[in-house]
């Protein structure tokens, strides 16, 4: 390692390989006349795009993606983000060129096949999901939890019931909970959790009442438990007026053996490239269907594929058969290429498979829990059965060694391993959030807490060395050191000039 | 058990670790009377069998010969994109929250970052966004951010944009309050006058929408539109379409001082068809502004040793960080597409994307002289159009339509529906995949259509 200030083998910015006017991709007769376009709409001169050769282009690529992490290649225990396993066949055949040219403003009688997959996709949600209606188009979970929240909005204003205005929200919530409910316009009002890791009931019938729109929910919570007492909750909420919202993120944990819609939520929303294997893509596509109860299914987002009258096919329903709809999410119809991806999963693992996701992603869960707690871990919960996740929390580590959770999530690079979430929930100091899904072998698993353990005994004997890693993160040219944020958000370079110095 | 390794033994002994002696026991603090249901879904399907299924359903559909455009653009892709962008270390890895074991993605995106800012005349660009259409309620909710002292805040929407992208920002922006006030457009000419904001000239509004080419393929007087907009205070957004960059003035050379922020849809560059998405939206700014945009940004840094690397930063403004007070509530956009679009681009180069534009124009234009021979076909706008343009035909769109989808052909769009007035109207695209053949085959079919 002792040449690793003068060997980075990342390739540089693809712009610095560029030379003007080297022959480009694709040439052919081009007609070069604008004569149809006036001079004043015009650009003057050429994009910042790099002139590289195809080849330049293959390796370009190729060899940066040998300085990712990737499920392909690591354990990836990304907690509250579900990195299992994406089979190749559901990339293959949702790439079929049938699908990939099918424009979306076709006629339906030209996209009958991929219509009948969203349709029976959307069915099988619902079942999953225990809900009475599913809309498919929102293109991310985010985009789910809107289409909830602005439906359950949209429900309250319908009855005159314009008081309605305050969200509530656990602590532990993932972040986009509160975000999206403001986008909503609503006001948020959080909701502590208590020390065996439940929602504070008590604390909960204190805020309940005439104002509350609703409550938003992650079940299993984001501290790796099940909230225990959701039906005596979605009572609660029901009695005051409220309407409560499933964060699906967390379905893994349960799907085939509960159900949100049997627990009491109105509405939910499933990322499908969490709990049904679609791709994570270095941040989406992603997919986030969203279901409703019967109260909600008026409002739910279009377009939606439906059965046509007489049964025979499919076509799509719009604003004009929804008016009551809160509306279109996108221009068309939402990640389609990603649905299909969805479709085949379902149909690969069918009614058993989808059970054994739930049963094995806790067996791995609270297998690696068990071997931690033996390797000395402090666990949050440790009383509670985990559920596809638990935490670990380094607060001890952190005030005896000065090693915190991002060092040891800095460490596991050097072992091969992407890092766990960390600081979420931000309730729990020092935490790692460990998700390691139903695909990951018991050696794995094994190797992953000797890993762990091994970093804490580093961290005892040398916390400096912990303190500065990573070392050697296994990429061509041994990677990079700990990379400095404070100094990208202070003076941001975020985008690559050609006359700037960077250094 | 598709894709779960466990053996029996790995199971006892994983049991037996935990303390349990069975599954159920993992699930014991869960309500039994939750438990009760099993789920109805069909049974497992073998690899062959679902790729039998599958091709079934892809078998029956049909209509490769496309004239549609309207928001949708059938380019060609090539093989290399999708071979790289393919490639499990791209598809498979999540938001490079580890940058130091993400530097591929990272730096592609800083790549693309570059790119898209560049494209459009601008100093800054976020790593994607969900699709046009979302990007544009996110422009509209950050003009609103930085201009909208106004009660209620008011944005300037000309009916020349696509009106789905009308349709899902009124969702995504309704629920704040904020006013879209149509702008008409002159009927003959299919473009929106500047004089046609006078109205709100005065009363102050915080954004005007300007989309080039516009939803008929027309090109607006971005110039005149802009500086007006700019004299009233307004901030001004750009809705582009990336391929159009290749010859078209970009939002930052608009007017004397440029748009202020520019978004759209990403699809046309190396995104196929795929009934709409996945594509990505893309969203580009003033530096001064960046405090203020949606969605994850890429920036460059140096490692304790001094060496470049790449991060995601400005984290202050996102969800994950500042909650209820976030600029957006988006988390997961549509990364891997803009990997697709950095490789799509960096084959094109610059020229590429000029040339690939040019023909575009070139093929349309030539559509339209053929269109015109037929006997009752005329063109409604006379401005000059980008790569789209609406025509009037003789008898009925619908039927016509239909006749031609009996022959496997996507005749355009019809505007019947979506635009009062526009009766008989159909919009047509022909990109550089479209050749004299197929277009001499969609005259004929359609001469027959109209008979």
């Amino acid at each position: 390692m002792s040449d690793r200030t003068t060997m980075n083998v990342r390739p540089p910015v693809i712009f610095e390989a560029s030379r003007e006017r080297r022959p480009g991709w694709g040439r052919g007769n081009v007609p070069e006349h604008t004569a149809m376009i006036p001079d004043r709409f015009l650009r003057k001169n050429p994009p910042l795009l790099p002139e590289v050769s195809e080849l330049q282009v293959v390796r370009h690529f190729t060899r940066l993606s040998q300085h990712n992490f990737s499920i392909d290649t690591q354990f990836y225990p990304l907690g509250s983000c579900t990195m299992k396993y994406n089979p190749k066949v559901c990339h293959t055949l949702s790439m079929l060129p049938e699908f990939l040219e099918r424009h979306p403003l076709a006629p339906e009688s030209m996209g009958q096949g991929v219509m009948q997959c969203l349709f029976e996709l959307g069915e099988y949600l619902k079942e999953i999901t225990g809900t009475a209606g599913v809309s498919l188009t929102p293109m991310a979970g985010a985009q789910g939890e809107f289409a909830g929240v602005a439906m359950i909005r949209a429900y309250h204003l319908d009855r005159g019931d314009h008081e309605r205005v305050e969200m509530l929200i656990p602590d532990a919530a993932h972040g986009t909970n509160p975000a999206t409910a403001a986008m909503c316009g609503l006001k948020v009002r959080e909701i502590p959790t208590n020390a065996a890791g439940d929602v504070d009931i008590e604390a909960l019938k204190k805020v309940l009442g005439p104002q509350t729109a609703g409550l938003m929910l992650t079940n299993p919570s984001t501290l790796g438990v099940f909230e225990r007492r959701i039906r005596e909750i979605a009572a609660l909420v029901h009695q005051a007026g409220g309407l409560l919202y499933y964060d699906g993120a967390n379905l893994n944990a349960i799907t085939g053996r509960v159900r949100p819609g049997d627990m009491g939520f109105d509405a939910i929303h499933v990322n499908v490239h969490k709990t049904f294997a679609t791709p994570h893509g270095g941040g989406g596509p992603g997919a986030g269907p969203v279901g409703v109860s019967a109260r909600l299914v008026p409002y739910l987002p279009v377009p939606m594929v439906v059965k046509t009258d007489d049964g025979s096919g499919y076509r799509w329903l719009d604003r004009a058969e929804a008016p009551r709809s809160i509306g279109r999410l996108s221009a068309f119809a939402g990640n389609v290429g990603i649905l299909l991806r969805a479709y085949v999963y379902i149909r690969l693992l069918g009614r058993d498979g989808m059970r054994r996701v739930a049963d094995f992603s806790t067996l791995n869960a609270n297998y690696l829990k068990a071997r931690l707690q033996r390797f000395g871990f402090q666990i949050a919960y440790p009383e509670r059965r985990a559920t596809h996740e638990f935490i670990v929390t380094l607060k001890r580590e952190s005030e005896q060694w000065g090693v915190s959770a991002l060092d040891f999530a800095k460490r596991l690079l050097d072992y091969g391993f992407y890092a766990p979430t960390i600081y979420f929930p931000m309730l729990v100091p020092e935490c790692l959030l460990i998700e390691p899904t139903e695909t990951e072998t018991k050696e794995e698993l094994d190797r992953f807490a000797e890993a762990l353990a091994s970093i804490r005994r580093e961290a005892e004997a040398d916390p400096g060395f912990v303190k500065g890693a990573p070392h050697h993160v296994p990429v061509p040219g041994g990677g990079l050191g700990r990379l400095d944020d404070t100094r990208a958000a202070r003076k941001p370079d975020l985008i690559w000039r050609r006359t700037l110095d960077h250094e | 058990m598709p894709f779960i390794p466990h053996t029996d033994d790995d199971i006892r002994e994983m049991l037996a670790t935990i303390g349990v002696d069975g599954m159920d026991a993992l699930f014991d603090e869960i309500d039994p009377s939750l438990r009760a249901q099993p789920v109805e879904l069909p049974a497992p399907m073998a690899e062959w069998e679902v790729t039998r299924l599958m091709r079934e359903r892809a078998g029956q559909d049909t209509g490769r010969l496309n004239f549609a455009g309207a928001g949708a653009y059938a380019h060609h892709i090539p093989a290399t994109v999708w071979q790289l962008a393919s490639r499990g270390e791209f598809y498979t890895a999540y938001t490079p929250y580890q940058a130091e074991a993400s530097q591929g993605t990272l730096q592609i995106l800083y790549e693309f970052q570059t790119m898209m800012a560049s494209l459009t005349g601008m100093e800054v660009s976020n790593a994607s966004l969900y699709d046009g259409a979302s990007a544009l309620a996110e422009a509209v909710l950050m003009a609103v951010r930085l201009r909208g002292q106004a009660s209620p805040p008011r944005v300037l929407v000309p009916q020349t944009l696509n009106p789905r992208y009308l349709d899902a920002v009124r969702t995504l922006v309704f629920l704040q309050g904020i006013e879209l006030v149509a702008v008409p457009f002159i009927p003959e000419d299919g473009h929106v006058a500047p004089e046609a904001l006078a109205p709100w000239e005065g009363q102050g509004y915080a954004a005007l929408v300007i989309p080039q080419p516009n939803f008929f393929g027309v090109l607006e007087e971005v110039d005149a539109l802009t500086d007006r907009a700019h004299a009233s205070g307004a901030l001004v957004i750009g809705v582009v379409n990336p391929v159009a960059m290749g010859v078209l003035a970009p939002p930052g050379e608009w007017g004397r001082k440029g748009a202020d922020i520019a978004c759209g849809e990403g699809q046309p560059l190396g995104a196929p068809l795929s009934s709409g998405g996945p594509g990505f939206g893309f969203l580009c700014c003033r530096t001064a502004h960046v405090r203020q945009m949606p969605g994850r940004i890429v920036g460059r840094t140096t490692d304790k040793e001094g060496r470049p690397g790449f991060v995601l930063t400005l984290q202050a403004r996102e969800q994950h960080i500042r909650r209820s007070r976030a600029t957006s509530n988006i988390c997961t956009s549509q990364g891997l597409m803009a990997v697709a679009a950095a490789i799509h681009l960096s084959l094109l180069g610059p020229d590429g994307l000029r040339r690939t534009a040019l023909t575009c124009h070139a093929h349309t234009a030539e559509l339209l002289e053929l269109l015109l021979t037929l006997p009752g076909v005329t063109r409604i706008f006379s401005r000059p159009f980008f790569h789209e343009v609406a025509v009037r035909l003789p008898r009925p769109v619908p039927e016509v339509l239909e006749r031609l989808q009996r022959k496997g052909i996507v005749g355009g769009h019809p505007l019947t529906r979506t635009h009062a007035g526009m009766d008989n109207a159909l919009l047509v695209c022909a990109t550089e995949v479209i050749q004299r053949a197929d277009m001499e085959q969609f005259v004929s079919a359609l001469r027959e259509a109209m008979a």
